[in-house]
């Protein structure tokens, strides 16, 4: 199935493979086109550093994989960069601009929109509803003009198409009219995608799309993201399974102890000594797959002997 | 022993002043609670400024019902807003203590004894606050209210207070079904996730709060209207809890749900208040008082709430299927 999704590499996600390939692999190298370009930034609660990136960036309709063992910072360095945590120091732009310290509200209409590991469906909203929550510029979101809804009626008829046309493609329509809280875990994952990409960002960041949801729908979901990077929207997510980089990924950045460790494309990432050490630690004779884990952890769950 | 008198009175009760003010202070809470998720345990303290801005601007200042009835509503905008501005950036919890706190920090400053000359001390403000709307009434002056027992004047208060109601929940019904509705109740499942679409919470929230906010003042000025006094021991946390039952025994997030909760927790209330001190009288019970029967209609009605909250959960008007599904 990896040989079949990387056959079908389409034309800009060709571009964005070729751009990269004179790249260094070396941790903190520039891009040819950034969208997102990261310096210094660094978090710590108490005593503990839990990001310290000296420098990144984010090529621009590219998917880039941010990957890493657990602890390594990811989740914490995505919500720095998508304002949901303020870093103790640094600064970053997107599209050129500077955006350390911006709200996170504002981050997401200017086309950085995130979506959550612990997927954040509103359960009690239906998915209709939670579709055009995504939807940017509405104008029956002012309190005064809900009161009228001849002025917004015709774009909410409009949204609700998109939303119905990003429903289906996700195959989700014919539930479009139930909660949300009662969709699957998989399903969930597919809505919060959808509807991140209701307000058409220019970057969409995914924290563990694949986290939780089962091999048939991992698919489904791999095939959607290289979708979303061919309409020419950036992907940056955040990912621990090697195997299922190395199939989408076009760039991949490891992090580990809150630094970036390694970048490249993932053959040459999955190589690298310093990867696998950070990777595997003392457990060198182990998968580095969802797969190889479940096979080989058994034996020793805790990582107490090697 | 009279059943149809007790019915009367019931029915009276259901739909009486009392009725109409908590009614609209539940209607107020739903907009914050039930829609927005946000957790007011000071709907009281609206009430109380609405009914006292009323007294203030009438008997203490001297100046028109009609002048005092929008600064009634502008000071409960304003509490709003001193209670939301530090709050409603943090998480649910604190806006609770906080208006909590500041509802029985209102009463205490309205009957303390320095601000005695404003708002009156523990006798509150009594006077003439409800005059100029007592003036309009239309009713002939010899009025009597079929079946029930409303005075000509509370008859009056009772029409326009339900119109006022009716009107407000047809402007509810067009906030929540409209894209900021939306907003509102994507805030109460996962303000994270909403943020994270691009819109700016702290301010829905706020908005919510304010709205709430003077509907509950609006329940105040009736309050002041009806019963030409305000007293400061009435406004006590009791009320935002009886607002609280009759939301959550209609239905939240139900624009009929404050409305027939709050008719049903009256109704019930007298009913059984009224039954019980007919039963003493006849001699059917002779093992209460009938001083016993206040707090006995209350472990009464208390029983049958909680019945009801184990047995339908979602209120009258709510949707079992949204109560099974987690929250988060």
């Amino acid at each position: 199935m990896a040989v079949d999704t990387k056959s079908a590499l389409g034309p800009r996600g060709q571009a964005s493979q070729a751009a990269l390939a004179h790249v260094p692999n070396i941790p903190g190298s520039a891009k040819p086109d950034p969208i997102l370009d990261v310096h210094s930034v660094k978090r710590s609660f108490g005593g503990l550093t839990a990001v310290d990136v000296e420098q990144v960036q984010v090529q621009r309709g590219a998917i880039t994989a941010l990957i890493g063992p657990n602890g390594a910072g990811k989740t914490t360095f995505f919500n720095l960069l998508t304002g949901f945590d303020a870093p103790d120091t640094g600064e970053w732009t997107f599209n050129g601009q500077q955006v350390a310290g911006t709200a996170p509200y504002k981050l997401a209409r200017r086309g950085m929109v995130r979506t959550f590991q612990l997927t954040k469906a509103l359960s009690r909203l239906t998915v209709m509803d939670n579709m055009l929550l995504g939807a940017k510029g509405q104008t029956g979101e002012h309190i005064y003009a809900a009161f009228f809804p001849f002025l917004w009626s015709k774009q909410e008829r409009a949204n609700r198409e998109r939303a119905m046309e990003l429903l289906s493609r996700f195959n989700l329509a014919e539930k479009s009219a139930d909660f949300a809280g009662s969709l699957s875990g998989g399903q969930r994952k597919l809505l919060e995608m959808a509807r991140a990409l209701m307000s058409d960002p220019e970057l969409i960041m995914l924290d563990e799309p694949m986290a939780g949801v089962n091999p048939a729908l991992t698919q489904s979901l791999l095939h959607h993201i290289k979708d979303i990077r061919e309409e020419g929207t950036t992907v940056l997510f955040v990912e621990h399974d090697m195997d299922m980089v190395h199939d989408i990924g076009d760039w991949v950045i490891v992090m580990a102890m809150g630094q970036i460790i390694a970048e490249g494309p993932p053959g040459a990432v999955m190589k690298d000594q310093n990867v696998i050490d950070a990777y595997l630690g003392t457990h060198h004779d182990k998968e580095l797959t969802e797969s190889g884990k479940s096979l080989t952890v058994d034996s020793d769950p805790e990582g107490t002997h090697s | 022993m009279d059943i149809g008198f007790v019915l009367a009175q019931s029915i009276t009760q259901a739909l009486g002043v009392t009725a109409i003010i908590y009614c609209l202070a539940a209607i107020g809470l739903n907009i914050q609670f039930g829609y927005t998720g946000l957790l007011n345990f000071g709907q009281v303290a609206f009430v109380t400024v609405g009914a006292y801005s009323i007294g203030v601007v009438v008997v203490t200042m001297g100046l028109s019902l009609w002048l005092a009835i929008p600064i009634a509503l502008l000071a409960s905008v304003i509490l709003a807003l001193i209670l939301g501005i530090p709050t409603l950036r943090l998480r649910a919890d604190y806006l609770a203590i906080v208006t909590i706190a500041a509802s029985e920090l209102l009463r205490l400053v309205v009957r303390s004894i320095a601000l005695r000359d404003i708002f009156g001390g523990v006798n509150g403000i009594n006077g003439k606050i409800g005059e100029q709307f007592h003036a309009l009434n239309p009713l002939p002056a010899e009025f009597v209210t079929p079946y029930l027992t409303f005075s000509r004047q509370d008859a009056w208060v009772v029409l326009v207070g339900w119109v006022i109601i009716a009107i407000i929940s047809f402007g509810v019904w067009l906030l929540v079904r409209s894209p900021w509705g939306r907003v509102v109740r994507g805030i109460r499942e996962d303000e994270y996730a909403v943020v994270s679409l691009g819109k700016n919470v702290f301010v829905y929230k706020m908005q919510a709060l304010i709205l709430g906010g003077m509907v509950g003042a609006m329940g105040g000025i009736i309050w002041a209207i009806a019963k030409q006094s305000v007293q400061p021991d009435t406004f006590v946390p009791d009320v935002t809890f009886f607002t609280y039952t009759i939301l959550l025994l209609g239905g939240a997030a139900r624009i009929f749900g404050p409305i027939v909760g709050a008719i049903l927790f009256w109704f019930l209330l007298a009913g059984v208040g009224e039954f019980l001190s007919q039963a003493i009288q006849a001699g059917w019970i002779d093992f209460l008082k009938p001083t016993d029967v206040g707090p006995i209609r209350f472990i009464l009605v208390g029983i049958g709430l909680m019945s009801l909250m184990i047995f339908r959960p979602q209120g009258i008007f709510g949707d079992k299927r949204e109560l099974a599904l987690d929250g988060r």
